[in-house]
């Protein structure tokens, strides 16, 4: 075990509306077992020690799973190691005398409320708009009533693993959402219990992706290469695909139309 | 429920809606390179066998041919260019404040240049059809490059072609435009299989692979002809 000492750039916007700054702060003797999150905690309590503002940034579980732990790390959202969220992150992956370079994601659609912490509920609203499935409350049907392949199981549940942390929108050139709304709806369109709302689910949730002010996908994958649950690209194509069927659909039959062969 | 009109609206407003229709024509103008590159090379078979083609493209379909066929170039052009700087202008408001620290991760400096190569292969387009099309300079439409065919009066395409590539700043203006078309379709051939949803993970390594060996093809085939030309003195 050894102690860091680093040299932080770190984005500071005292409110939404306020003019953000870069704010330079020494980081000295930071343990190279602590994550990036607790190393920033280290930080703030010698700040507060010293009366300063502390650094404002979001967390929640501390071990990957919550996705609410954001922060862009020398220009890649959750930092430089692979499929792992910033709570993942250890300082031993940095070096005594690395200048750190930590920002908030930045999108049209997730305006900052303060310093790192930025307004991700247009991931919420996206998913009101077809990221579900509508059930009957009342007694379950038996588990293998329903039959579906293991494949099909199995890449469902690969779409399921995203935890809309918001860093492929972070990653992407043009802040786009395609790879969350392709695992959102894809994870759902593959499944038979998504089959009735599909056509709806998919034109609902694209819509609101589009309303919200997201950039559009130019196929450039850094999404993927950002994402730490390794959502694939392939989705994206499912979306593409599922979209051009529904709005087809749309146009040609109708929703709420099932006389005609709609829903 | 809405009528088609309006949903072909909503289509057309939408983010991939837009994406798709980039990417259909964008399929025309990648199909349209190839046989136009392929129509070309019968420059290096000889004076008849180009003189001939050209003669066949203007009088197919008694003169018709030909129109249909620019109607649909130039209407995939118009729809490509206008949607895609839309489409560029949206993706900048969606990322209006940049990173302090900019970091790229995987995508090409090709797929990130689009805009750029486009615009620039747009300006060449103008050029290019000035120069072999509307025939303004070189004398290309004076009698001096007409010959007759079958008794009907046509082009000399293949004396255009050599006198064409034989002045140095016209040879190097297609190189440059050429690169950029490569760089162009490195990206865009693969990409048009994402957009249109027909890349599964099994598909994708091929068409990315297929995209680089097309970008190159058409890049070879057309600068043959004008380094063959300006460097080597082929038809002089």
């Amino acid at each position: 075990m050894s102690n860091l000492n680093l040299q932080l750039k770190v984005w500071r916007q005292s409110s939404a509306n306020a003019k953000g700054t870069f704010q330079e702060i020494e980081a000295r003797d930071i343990p190279d077992h602590a994550s990036f999150l607790e190393m920033m905690d280290i930080v703030n309590e010698r700040m507060i020690a010293k009366g300063e503002e502390p650094v404002a940034f979001d967390h929640d579980c501390r071990e990957g799973i919550c996705g609410m732990c954001s922060m862009v790390i020398n220009g890649v959202p959750h930092g430089p190691e692979k499929a792992t969220t910033t709570c993942q992150l250890h300082m031993r992956k940095f070096k005594t005398g690395d200048t750190i370079w930590v920002e908030p994601f930045r999108a049209r659609a997730f305006p900052v409320v303060k310093d790192l912490v930025v307004d991700r509920s247009a991931f919420d609203r996206i998913q009101q708009a077809g990221g579900f499935v509508t059930v009957r409350t009342g007694a379950p049907q038996d588990a293998n009533a329903l039959p579906i392949g293991k494949d099909v199981a199995d890449a469902a549940m690969d779409a399921a693993a995203c935890i809309g942390c918001g860093a492929c929108v972070a990653a992407c050139k043009n802040a786009s959402a395609m790879l969350f709304v392709g695992a959102k709806a894809g994870q759902l369109n593959s499944l038979p219990q998504g089959q009735p709302e599909k056509t709806r689910r998919t034109l609902g949730m694209v819509r609101q992706m589009d309303k919200e002010g997201f950039g559009n996908c130019t196929n450039q994958y850094e999404c993927e290469a950002s994402c730490p649950k390794e959502i694939k690209r392939s989705w994206i194509g499912k979306l593409n695909r599922d979209y051009a069927v529904s709005a087809a659909v749309e146009a040609v039959v109708g929703l709420g139309n099932a006389s005609s062969g709609g829903e | 429920m809405s009528a088609p009109s309006s949903s072909l609206s909503s289509f057309v407003s939408s983010s991939i809606g837009k994406k798709i229709l980039v990417a259909l024509t964008g399929a025309v103008l990648v199909l349209f390179v190839l046989g136009h590159m392929i129509g070309n090379l019968l420059v290096f078979v000889g004076k008849d066998a180009i003189n001939e083609y050209g003669h066949m493209l203007q009088t197919s379909l008694h003169g018709g041919g030909v129109w249909i066929a620019r109607l649909g170039i130039f209407g995939s052009i118009i729809v490509h260019v206008i949607l895609t700087i839309q489409l560029t202008k949206a993706n900048r408001a969606a990322r209006a404040d940049r990173y302090g620290f900019e970091a790229t991760q995987v995508a090409s400096k090709s797929s990130r240049t689009m805009i750029m190569s486009g615009l620039t292969i747009l300006a060449f387009f103008v050029y290019h059809i000035l120069h072999y099309t509307v025939r303004v300079w070189h004398g290309f439409g004076t009698a001096k490059y007409e010959i007759e065919i079958d008794g009907h009066k046509a082009h000399n395409v293949y004396q255009m072609v050599i006198d064409g590539f034989s002045w140095a700043p016209a040879s190097i203006v297609y190189l440059i435009a050429m690169g950029l078309l490569c760089s162009h379709l490195s990206h865009g051939v693969s990409s048009l299989f994402q957009t249109l949803g027909l890349n599964t993970e099994k598909t994708a390594p091929l068409f990315k692979k297929l995209g680089w060996a097309y970008a190159l093809i058409i890049f070879a085939g057309n600068a043959a002809i004008v380094l063959s030309i300006w460097l080597f003195g082929y038809g002089r």
